[in-house]
């Protein structure tokens, strides 16, 4: 892969925001500059507080960068758009909406509809393994299910770029594990970009391309790593000498920047 | 009977059967009370038996009163409490969503809702006379607090989440609105409505101490001013009787339409 012929999918370009705290401005990303290529998978980890999910928020269009810019296919971002997909921590389905009809909201709103969207959302919902529970509504689902649902909704609506905003990280540890193992086998069938944020350095480094790690407030990008280990990756790949090694440097680093957010 | 269904089921059956039966020791207990009641010396005076008031039921019916005062009651509660509602909805969405709105109002809604009824009435009947149109008044300002402050805070609190992940699958404002505020609403419209219901009725006779010419609330007065203890405690009974068919099919409602809540509030 030659740097400058990596073709690009998302640019993030000088992007700074400010907010208007109560106790004045607070700085929550002081100029990030990443490039992400067509169909990569980028993990982010940093510390709480140093503006991961308002860098997401800003790539989803959901907050407007103070300044500089998100390109995504070569147009500036501006708002939402069917490019771009999320999934977030807090699954966000809608409760009054059965699973199916929670995985063909999206498309819906692209006027998709009738037995055309039926049979989208049910190729998506047999990805999850959710086939039995189509007509269940979110409330008699457990978390892992749920966060199934919301991947499911996010896919069938076809963005070319995923953003999670630490999707796994409300789940028990054995869950967690599994669904990052459907992630891999999901992105490696149906590929796409994904920027995924993490507070977990093992799910970082077994999803990732390359880990982004972030500084403590004002948030900017500190390191990138590549992670040379082949995919597919499993379970035992968290025992190999490079992920362990890898392991140790992103660690140290973040630990710095949690030093850092103490002082 | 369902000996072959599977244990949960029964188990389910199992719990409707005894509430019916906790019920009716309920029903049993209260009526053991009020014989009670009806038999010490000190309170056997206002508590005249089971049967003798039940008995009162043809006699209300023979001299007319009944219906008169149901049907009056029924048009009072029933339009103010309609008005109420249809002016607390869009107050409540407009309190929601223009903080402008919502800081003027809200302070008077909160006012307004700790005094009685009763004691603001004699300044209604000065402005708007005797009849009908004070007792709708009375009523509809009472359940247009509790509806718009009921509806406003469902409102305000609807997760922003959803509204994030409906704008990122594509939905525009009018989606929004339709897709999710009004769904995600619905549950607080519910509870606002029962809410209401329950105001209405106690409101009542504070409504109709306006000089009505008949009523529920209007007959109790003069049933205490002659002392007709038998009938007014009838009376009584029937408001409780009202009121409770009322919260019960609101429940249903709230349980067919919102069955998809995570949980159920107050
Ligand atoms: N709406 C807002 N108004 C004011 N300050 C905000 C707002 N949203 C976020 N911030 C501040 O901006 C900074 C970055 O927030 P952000 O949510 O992006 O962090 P994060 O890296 O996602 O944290 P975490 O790992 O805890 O989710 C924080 O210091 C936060 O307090
Ligand atoms: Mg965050």
């Amino acid at each position: 892969m030659a740097g400058e012929e990596r073709d690009i999918k998302v640019h993030i370009d000088n992007v700074k925001k400010t907010y208007m705290g109560r106790t004045g401005e607070v700085v929550a990303l002081n100029g990030v500059n990443l490039d992400i290529a067509n169909n990569e998978f980028v993990t982010v980890v940093g510390p709480s507080g140093c503006g991961k999910s308002t860098l997401l928020n800003i790539i989803a269009g959901l907050l407007e960068p103070s300044s500089g810019t998100v390109t995504c296919n070569g147009k500036v971002v501006t708002g939402t758009g069917p490019d771009r997909g999320v999934v977030f921590q807090q699954y966000a389905l809608f409760p009054w909406l059965t699973v199916k009809k929670n995985v063909m909201f999206g498309l819906n709103m692209k006027g998709i509809n009738g037995e055309e969207a039926e049979a989208i959302a049910m190729k998506y919902i047999k990805m999850v393994d959710l086939e039995k529970f189509v007509n269940h509504y979110p409330k008699e689902l457990s978390g892992g299910m749920k966060q199934r649902v919301a991947i499911a909704r996010a896919y069938a609506a076809n963005p070319e770029v995923l953003l999670m905003d630490e999707p796994f990280g409300a789940l028990d540890a054995q869950t967690r594990t599994q669904l990052q193992q459907e992630l891999l086998d999901t992105w490696e069938k149906e590929m796409k970009t994904c920027f995924f944020i993490t507070h977990d350095v093992d799910e970082a480094l077994i999803l990732g391309q390359r880990v982004v790690i972030m500084s403590a407030r004002p948030g900017r990008i500190k390191d990138i790593i590549d992670v040379d280990i082949p995919y597919p990756r499993d379970q035992e790949t968290k025992m190999s000498p490079r992920f362990l090694e890898l392991k140790n440097l992103i660690w140290s680093q973040v630990y710095q920047e949690y030093l850092e957010v103490r002082k | 009977m369902g000996e072959k269904s599977s244990a949960r089921k029964g188990g389910k059956q199992g719990g409707k059967m005894m509430s019916r039966v906790w019920l009716l020791i309920s029903l049993a207990v209260a009526i053991g009370l009020w014989t009670l009641l009806s038999v010490l010396p000190q309170t056997a005076r206002s508590f005249p038996n089971i049967i003798v008031t039940l008995g009162q039921i043809p006699v209300v019916i023979e001299r007319g009163i009944l219906w008169k005062d149901l049907s009056s009651s029924l048009i009072s509660v029933g339009a103010g409490y309609a008005l109420g509602f249809i002016i607390a909805l869009p107050v409540a969405i407009l309190m929601a969503w223009y903080k402008p709105v919502r800081n003027i109002i809200e302070p008077w809604i909160q006012f307004i809702r700790n005094i009685p009824p009763l004691a603001y009435v004699p300044l209604i009947v000065i402005a708007a006379g005797v009849g009908r149109r004070p007792q709708i008044i009375v009523i509809t300002i009472a359940t247009f607090l509790i509806m718009c402050i009921t509806m406003y805070q469902g409102i305000i609190n609807i997760d922003e989440t959803l509204i994030k992940a409906a704008r990122v699958l594509g939905a525009r404002d009018k989606d929004i609105f339709i897709r999710v505020l009004a769904p995600a609403s619905l549950p607080f419209v519910l509870t606002a409505i029962r809410l209401g219901a329950s105001v209405a009725l106690t409101t009542l006779i504070a409504a109709e101490s306006t000089g009505a010419f008949a009523g529920l609330g209007m007959r109790i007065r003069s049933f205490n001013n002659n002392f007709e203890t038998a009938p007014m405690l009838l009376y009584i009974i029937i408001i409780g009787v009202i009121g409770i068919t009322v919260e019960k099919i609101i429940k249903l409602l709230e349980r067919k339409l919102t069955g998809w809540q995570e949980k159920r509030e107050i």
